[in-house]
């Protein structure tokens, strides 16, 4: 779920790079052909493309800010107006004559005027009279074609009904998308279509040459019929290169190295690695097993192009991850940078050159993502190279591009109309697993980084990843040794910081798996007296037999599960089908059921919310309940108040004999045989309690005012 | 412990005038006799309170046990510094060096005292301060009573010490039995019964009796101490578990079919069908509750006293033969083969908690006499002790070269540990400390597995069932050395047993307050109280404890005209408008300190990482 929604989000989040980005292009292009004037109006649409792409405010009218003498065609524009531009419109003159208004209003109402059409009684429609017309209704029957004219032929009406809504609703969101993908790679091959990096082009070509050679091996051993055809058009390639006697050291390159190679290895080398080359293009090739040589060759070629970083960086970075080859090339780059900085642009070409080459089914976004990235460094590096030495990189920018050309040429082709054929597919069928191959990168992430622990190096990172395994509902991964439970004092007591983490959390994996000293005992069991191997094969049974029992799995499921049923519920009050459409099928609209939702309070915390290891019953126990007080007595206000006064026991049990006595000796005690005397009037003076007041009242039928109070209360001390 | 008599130093000031301020409640008869017997008595006012003060005997004191096993010699106990205030006024006119009450320590008063005076109160009003003053003053008065009458528990725990730093684990039974007296030593003994297979044993709460059965039926019950038998029969079936209830004079027996019941001379009274293939038996004394584990994977609770199945719970975890009680709150703790305890209670039908403790099942389970602590071996091979308060954390983990099958806790905190034919005795620092499980205190071989283990109460002795019989042996430091005598007494007559029998039942404990925390009650129930109030205003139709708003009162001379009224109100209002602010905004800053405080800790914690960018800073 959640992943699913990251995965949205990045590629709403691309999307949106995107759309950014083109414009940009656009500007840079823009401003370099035309005008200051198109450059503004140019700024002008991207700062409206970007203003838009929050969904507010869509449109925006265009304002003229100040009067120009020049008014030129070209500027006119139809934004704004909220209307298109017509050309009857411009033709028009300003003013209508008054003259014409009458005759144009009668041509307007000729013009509006129909034919009269009788509609044909139905039941005529419906009659079959002539035996003609009966053959044609039993036919229209029995094919169920419709006799009148209805909205949906019966077919068709099945076939709607076959698909339901949500079927429908995800074929097109899925169709959509595929849209929008082949929109961003229609975009993404213009915009490197534009590049006019030499240096990059050469490079593309290189990886897309390597790709078709393997694709082409692949080929050989899956098809061997079209693997013929690409041969032919590779024989073809030759034959053209034959033609063209590109290799032959006869163009204005070639003729200068020529005149240099007296003085400079360099360019001997230069030239004879292209006559090798052409030597290789116009040989003629014959049979499969020649062609791997032929591999072998290019292969030779390359690695003599490819600097020896570059390879050691493949060699290692050969897993799954792109982000971590990525940074390992940088790394390299680094590397490479400190030892001779003169050797910068090539490898940088070259990992380009990888990053392209890869082609995988990873992700387009992603690649650009990278891309647009590489670029900017590339440009950066190449501005401070430039000075360094720019013959030489200019040479060999030149012997490579050379070199590769006709190789690429015809498999660029061939790529290009796999490309398309590809799109063409994705656009017309557009199914589900096409398009989920298109953009599995956001959603692909999440594997990477279970997939590879040893990524994994901080605490922090440890913990998130442990959140993750929860609510993926996986196991918590063995986690680092020092990483322990802080209350075991068995513990080496090294790392203080770790232990404030422990607050938060405790691990269970770690409460359950901690190496503990074992005991050294004097006597050791007898059984236990057997050799040490013994004991050790034991050991090792013991882990295995417990290896599946995912006890720990187990219990956080069930805790979560727990937690999950003490949760306060919230109550849904929507009414389906109330103030819209209700049927099967449809659900009322999200913004209505938030409307309706009385979401529960949340409830206070969960005591064992940070002890992974208990689950502790949060039901109230109605039982106990039963003897609790439930109402405060008088003079206290909080119940902390009271409960502080009954917190002492008074039991013999707990207390001393005298203060058992002490603490629960009667108010009110009668002593056997003792005369207890009625109440007196003289008596109410000084107690005032109510019952006593009622007796009084009731034996007197005089009224008791405060004053006759006082003069008893007078008389009695008298 | 003992403090210096210095006078009036332990005893706070304010105790005195608290107590002078708590009147005698006036008794109707004694406003005519007072004059008399103010005149009777011959001693001066203060004389009573002075008596009042005297430590009291406590009642359970009356019996001293000399058998106390200490390779030490005893230090002699220091005389008694305390004087009767009465000598004061002696003829011969000398004066107390020692005037007024006995001192007593703070600590011992501590211990005693049970409000928690950390939580503050909000602002009460008058009245409700007083009656706070008066529940204080009577806390603290009847704690200094407890306090002085530690005095009477005269008994000192045993302890075994090795000579410069000898192990004593090293000691073994007969060093021990020789060092102690004739007494002790007998406590010392071996039941050979190699017939009847693997005993279960069982001491009565008073640590006189104890009954076992073998697993192949052979069931007996015997004065230990004594060596006399009482009963000595064959159920002919499997004995899974064997207890005693309330009293010696029953013996609930779990045999292989159903539960029985056995007076002390063998005679069957019972046999209980509904408890059927029981294999753990634990008996609640202050609830008369037995509590049953079967092989069906139901825990019953049988009220012995009414004879009435209480509850009948299912855990739904299968076979249970793991279970303990916590001595402290009489909950019920289950062992469960994938590595959890339950612990449970027959109000609730699902466990009151839940732990995880081992990898493997678990294989023991024990409480401690205080409910402290609980130790646990599973089989995985780890002997762990947790913490109960609350935390359910392991404190201490150890793996056992055998793992532990038995477990049980003495009186004194001392855990013994049954693996295979040895058992391993370890002790902690204190009565309150757990167990430290480095060095064990003692271990003893027996001449078959362990079956059955129990600490002998009051008594230094740890009863072991093995398939070899029953073996008692000597473990100082065990028991608790002083005892209540009316509530288990050793030494108690048949008479005193049935007085005894009728108090406890009176005194039962109904079943359904069981719970985790059992000061529990005396809380209030908040939920209740507060529908409580809010059902009284919605059938009033207002809140009667709301503030009522302010009336200015009425003034003279010109002064109570409306504007001024208003004028007045407005103050007021304003007043509680501007606390309210203040309070919202320092709540507020609270609120950004904790943010901020919580970005540091995470900014320090990220700064720890290193990150992609570091690289350039160099």
């Amino acid at each position: 779920m959640t992943a699913n929604r990251l995965a949205e989000s990045l590629l709403a989040l691309s999307q949106q790079d995107e759309l950014v980005d083109l414009p940009k292009d656009c500007l840079l292009s823009g401003s370099e052909d035309e005008g200051d004037n198109d450059g503004e109006r140019e700024h002008q649409k991207l700062l409206e493309a970007i203003s838009s792409l929050d969904g507010k405010n869509r449109r925006k009218l265009a304002e003229r800010s100040e009067a120009s003498l020049k008014v030129s065609e070209f500027n006119v524009s139809s934004e704004g107006s909220g209307e298109k531009l017509v050309l009857a419109d411009l033709l028009e003159p300003v003013k209508t004559s008054s003259s014409l208004a009458t005759v144009k209003k009668q041509l307007n109402r000729v013009k509006s005027k129909k034919t009269v059409e009788l509609p044909l009684n139905k039941e005529e429609i419906e009659r079959a009279r002539t035996p003609l017309e009966q053959e044609i209704f039993n036919l229209l029957h029995k094919n169920k074609q419709p006799v009148a004219d209805p909205l949906l032929t019966p077919v068709e009406k099945a076939s709607l009904q076959a698909m339901s809504l949500e079927e429908a609703k995800m074929r097109r969101a899925e169709l959509q998308r595929a849209r929008a993908l082949q929109s961003y790679y229609e975009a993404k091959a213009r915009r490197e279509k534009k590049i006019k990096s030499k240096k990059y082009h050469k490079v593309v070509k290189k990886g897309k040459a390597k790709k078709a050679l393997k694709e082409f091996e692949q080929l050989q051993k899956v098809n061997p019929a079209a693997a013929l055809e690409e041969l032919e058009k590779i024989e073809k390639a030759r034959m053209m290169e034959r033609m063209s006697l590109k290799h032959q050291n006869s163009g204005k390159w070639a003729k200068s190295k020529a005149i240099m190679a007296k003085y400079d290895l360099e360019a001997r080398q230069a030239m004879q690695e292209q006559l090798a080359k052409n030597k290789e293009l116009t040989q003629k090739l014959q049979v499969a097993s020649e062609s791997e040589e032929e591999e072998g060759g290019t292969e030779e070629v390359e690695e003599l192009l490819v600097p020896d970083v570059v390879n050691e960086v493949q060699m290692n970075a050969d897993g799954p991850n792109p982000w971590m080859l990525r940074s390992c090339t940088s790394d390299t780059k680094e590397a490479a940078t400190q030892e001779d900085p003169e050797q910068l642009p090539e490898p940088e070409a070259h990992e380009v050159s990888e990053s392209e080459g890869e082609e995988r089914p990873v992700a387009e976004e992603e690649i650009l993502l990278r891309e647009f990235e590489e670029r900017r460094s590339l440009r950066k590096r190449s501005e401070l190279s430039q000075d360094a030495e720019p013959a030489r990189s200019q040479e060999t920018k030149d012997s490579s591009s050379q070199e590769v050309l006709s190789e690429l040429r015809v498999l660029a082709q061939k790529l290009k109309e796999n490309d398309q054929s590809r799109k063409q597919k994705a656009s017309s069928k557009g199914t589900i697993p096409q398009v989920q191959r298109e953009e599995p990168a956001p959603e692909e992430e999440e594997p990477l980084l279970l997939q590879r622990p040893e990524r994994v190096q901080t605490l922090e990172e440890l913990e998130e990843l442990g959140k993750e395994c929860f609510q993926n509902k996986e196991l918590p991964r063995p986690v680092l040794e020092g990483q322990q439970s802080e209350r075991t004092p068995n513990n080496r007591p090294d790392a203080p910081k770790e232990k404030k983490k422990k607050e938060q959390m405790i691990d269970l994996q770690n409460l359950l798996t901690t190496q503990s000293p074992s005991v050294k005992s004097l006597a050791v069991p007898t059984i236990e007296e057997l050799e040490d191997e013994e004991e050790r094969n034991q050991r090792q049974m013991i882990k295995e037999a417990f290896a599946g029992d995912d006890v720990i799995r187990d219990f956080l499921k069930e805790k979560r599960e727990a937690v999950e049923a003490s949760k306060p519920k919230d109550v849904d009050l929507t009414l389906p089908g109330w103030g819209e459409w209700g049927g099967v099928g449809l659900k009322p609209s999200a913004k209505k059921r938030r409307r309706f939702l009385i979401k529960a309070p949340e409830g206070p915390p969960r005591k064992d919310k940070n002890l992974t290891n208990v689950i502790i019953n949060e039901k109230r126990n109605i039982h106990t309940a039963a003897h609790q007080v439930r109402v405060l007595p008088y003079p206290f206000t909080h119940h902390w108040q009271f409960e502080r006064t009954i917190q002492t026991p008074i039991g013999s049990t707990w207390n001393t004999q005298r203060a058992f006595q002490k603490l629960t000796t009667p108010k009110v005690v009668t002593k056997p045989g003792h005369i207890i005397n009625p109440i007196k009037a003289e008596d109410v003076g000084y107690r005032s309690s109510s019952r006593s007041d009622l007796s009084v009242i009731q034996r007197n039928p005089k009224r008791i005012t405060t004053r006759h109070k006082k003069q008893l209360k007078k008389s009695s001390v008298d | 412990m003992e403090t210096a008599p210095k006078p009036g130093r332990d005893v706070p000031p304010k105790k005195d005038k608290l107590q002078t301020k708590r009147k005698k409640p006036r008794r109707y008869w004694e406003e005519e006799t007072v004059p008399t017997r103010d005149g009777a008595s011959p001693g001066p006012p203060c004389n009573k309170k002075n008596r009042e003060l005297r430590p009291q005997r406590r009642k359970n004191a009356h019996i001293l046990k000399k058998s106390r096993i200490s390779k030490k010699p005893q230090v002699p106990k220091k005389p008694r510094e305390w004087k009767n205030p009465e000598s004061q006024r002696s003829l011969s006119g000398a004066q107390d060096p020692f005037p007024g009450p006995a001192p007593v320590s703070v600590e011992v008063v501590q211990k005693f005292c049970r409000i928690d005076k950390s939580r503050k109160l909000p602002r009460s009003k008058a009245k409700t301060r007083s009656r706070l003053e008066v529940a204080e003053a009577e806390e603290e008065e009847t704690s200094i009573k407890a306090a002085r009458s530690e005095l009477l528990l005269a008994e000192e725990p045993g302890f075994l010490e090795g000579e410069d730093g000898e192990d004593t684990a090293k000691i073994c039974q007969a060093d021990i039995v020789e060092a102690v007296d004739i007494a002790s030593a007998a406590k010392h003994f071996d039941l050979n019964l190699r017939q009847f297979g693997p005993y279960r044993l069982n001491y009565s709460r008073t640590g006189r009796h104890l009954a076992f059965g073998g697993r192949r039926g052979h069931v007996a019950a015997l004065d230990w101490v004594t060596k006399k038998l009482m009963c000595e029969i064959n159920v002919m079936e499997a004995v899974r578990d064997i207890r005693f209830l309330h009293s010696e004079a029953l013996l609930a027996v779990a045999q292989n079919r159903w539960l029985h019941i056995y007076d002390n001379q063998g005679i069957e009274l019972h046999c209980i069908r509904r408890c059927d293939r029981v294999t753990r038996l634990e008996f609640l004394p202050f609830h008369f509750l037995l509590a049953t584990a079967s092989e069906t994977g139901f825990l019953t609770y049988l009220d012995v006293s009414v004879g009435k199945i209480v509850a009948a719970l299912n855990a739904r975890a299968g076979r249970l033969d793991v279970m303990s009680q916590n001595p402290y709150n009489a909950v019920i703790h289950l062992g469960h083969s994938n590595g959890t305890v339950s612990l449970w209670s027959p109000a609730m039908k699902e466990p009151l908690a839940k732990i995880l403790c081992h990898r493997g099942g678990v294989r023991a389970v024990a409480v401690d006499s205080t409910g402290t602590y609980m130790a646990t071996s599973g089989l995985d091979h780890q002997l762990k002790i947790f913490d109960l308060r609350g935390t359910y954390q392991p404190l201490s983990t150890r793996t056992l070269p055998h793992g532990a099958g038995h477990l049980a806790f003495s009186q004194r905190g001392l855990l013994v540990a049954g693996m295979g034919d040895v058992v391993n005795i370890w002790a902690g620092q204190g009565k309150a400390s757990p167990p430290s499980l480095e060095q064990p205190y003692l271990t003893h071989r027996l001449s078959g597995p362990v079956h059955g283990l129990q600490f002998c109460p009051f008594e230094d002795v740890l009863g072991v069932g093995h398939s070899g019989g029953i073996t008692s042996m000597l473990v100082p430091g065990a028991g608790e050395p002083n005892f209540d005598g009316l509530e288990s007494n050793p030494y108690r007559s048949r008479k005193q047993r049935q007085e005894w029998e009728v108090k406890a039942l009176l005194e039962k404990v109904p079943a359904e307050l069981i719970c985790l925390d059992p000061r529990a009650l005396a809380k209030v129930d908040v939920i209740s109280l507060e529908q409580g109030k809010k059902e009284r205003i919605e059938r009033l139709g207002y809140d009667p404890e709301a503030k009522s708003p302010f009336q200015p009162k009425p003034k003279q001379k010109g002064r109570s005209s409306t504007a001024s009224l208003v004028k007045r109100k407005r103050k007021v209002m304003d007043e509680e408008h501007r606390d309210k602010v203040r309070q919202s905004l320092q709540q507020q800053q609270q609120q950004q300190q904790q943010q901020q405080q919580h970005k540091e800790v995470k900014a320090k914690s990220t700064g720890a990482r290193p990150s992609a960018l570091d690289r350039f800073v160099h």
